[in-house]
């Protein structure tokens, strides 16, 4: 049965470029406008902009916000001072990943969580069962519109000031307030601009007025590939842990988040698998879901636009997760050679 | 460049988008502008072997964009005489001259009268229109 899918603040743009709609997590979404490569290379090499305004925004205020994020995210908190940003995990009593997120410390007792579509209401009421008095949560993702313009030359055709990676700041774009985070998901530097919903149209218009071309979500996955960003859904799940995904070092193991006592025995014991990057040494483009012989699995598996060749991540025995070691995957009933390599894929040369 | 669409009166045509060009007992396949312009731009094409058989109506091989895998489907039955290197090393070639330079394999007939059951240029676009 046909299900109404949500649209964002710019749909009638995507539409009026002709882009190519798709499902994703409940909204419809532009997979690309001109060509996936295309759009992959304007953000290796100027600037692109992505509507991600399908991603949740959760907001916890109140004096004991930071006690209970501290306790359900396994990142270190105290490290996050108002105007930073950090990379942390939502997890389960077994170490599973619920989500992976973008936590902001708008004030003293307020941060923002930026959360993927597809987990917004899981992670939401994940957040609410464990409120405790002192902290609230809210869901205002339908209020704001979010952005990515990510490249080498984003904060330049944006006219933003350079700043560090993973920080925020209030800004302006062409007369329009938005918040400034330094964080993206493609491996270049970039930023993502939230605002009101009702402003989300027209700064699409001045980032696209600036030179930033318009790239779909077909780009955001083999960039982020390119760049080994797991995928949630894909490559870490409720059912995979952060030490097996490679994740570690978002966990700080010696406070006493959701699952910890888990992930601890996990490090101690070490894994007994490991989630891999790949390249493939045969021509073959390796799909999520294929064998990997020897008791793998590929959970995110593409064609890189940069390297042209397939590439891919997946989880093989620990035994087989150094750089270097020779894999072969099942593409279709056919074996096909590819190796572990080191993260990222790709990295774009600093010219 | 991607080619403008077009469906050449010269061709036989398939159901599934896929095209045949005939002439003395053997037939060049490839696939219709429709289909290269749905799947986006082409990286990998998975030929027959040289020698293989392929089956009207069945898989002879894939091609697949960065976001989609597709089977190519025989519009014709026949001996796989020759593979296009060219598509192999360049997959992209598809999309630039789906009806030239961007054919898949060339194959000896096994089957002439399997000919009967293909559309003429003009029946595929009917149906490109009423899908």
């Amino acid at each position: 049965m046909a299900q109404t899918l949500q649209r964002t603040p710019i749909f009638e743009r995507h539409v009026a470029l002709g882009a190519r709609m798709v499902s994703f997590a409940g909204w419809e979404m532009p997979v690309q406008y001109t060509g996936v490569i295309p759009e992959h290379r304007a953000v290796r090499g100027d600037c692109g902009v992505f509507d991600v305004s399908h991603m949740g925004e959760l907001e916890v205020e109140g004096m004991h916000a930071f006690d209970l994020l501290q306790s359900l995210l396994s990142n270190d908190l105290r490290k996050l001072d108002v105007g930073d940003a950090q990379y942390t995990l939502l997890t389960n009593d077994r170490g599973g990943i619920i989500d992976d997120l973008i936590v902001y410390r708008t004030d003293q007792h307020r941060y923002l969580l930026v959360v993927n579509a597809s987990n917004r209401d899981a992670d939401y009421r994940w957040l609410k069962d464990h409120e405790i008095r002192g902290s609230d949560v809210r869901d205002f993702s339908d209020e704001f519109g979010l952005l990515a313009v990510q490249g080498p030359r984003s904060l330049e055709r944006l006219g933003l000031p350079e700043a560090k990676s993973f920080t925020w700041t209030m800004g302006e774009v062409d007369g329009i307030e938005v918040m400034v985070n330094r964080t993206g998901y493609t491996g270049e530097k970039g930023v993502e601009l939230m605002c009101p919903a009702e402003d989300a149209a027209a700064l699409w218009d001045a980032t696209v007025a600036r030179g930033a071309t318009p790239c779909g979500l077909g780009a955001r996955d083999t960039l982020r590939l390119e760049a080994c960003y797991p995928l949630h859904g894909n490559d870490i799940t409720p059912e995979t842990d952060a030490i097996s995904a490679g994740l570690g070092w978002t966990c700080a193991l010696e406070t006493d988040f959701t699952g910890a006592d888990e992930l601890r025995r996990i490090k101690a014991d070490g894994p007994e698998r490991k989630l891999v990057p790949f390249v493939m040494t045969d021509k073959a483009i390796p799909r999520q879901g294929m064998p990997i012989a020897g008791g793998g699995i590929v959970t995110s598996g593409s064609h890189s636009p940069m390297l042209d060749v397939g590439i891919g991540m997946g989880y093989v025995p620990a035994a087989n997760a150094e750089a270097g070691t020779e894999l072969t995957i099942d593409v279709r009933g056919r074996p096909r050679g590819a190796r572990v390599v080191k993260k990222p894929i790709y990295q774009r040369k600093e010219s | 460049m991607p080619a403008q669409e077009s469906y050449p009166d010269d061709l036989k045509y398939h159901q599934e988008h896929d095209w045949a060009r005939v002439s003395n007992g053997e037939a060049t396949l490839g696939i219709t502008w429709f289909a290269q312009d749905a799947l986006g731009e082409l990286v990998h094409y998975e030929p027959p072997d040289v020698g293989s058989t392929i089956s009207k109506d069945e898989s002879y091989g894939e091609v697949e964009s960065v976001k989609a895998v597709s089977d190519l489907i025989a519009p014709l039955s026949g001996e796989v005489l020759e593979v296009n290197a060219k598509v192999v090393d360049a997959p992209e070639t598809v999309n630039d001259d789906p009806y030239g330079d961007g054919w898949l394999v060339r194959v000896r007939l096994a089957e002439p009268s399997e000919l009967d059951t293909l559309l003429d240029a003009a029946a595929y676009r009917a149906s490109l229109e009423n899908a």
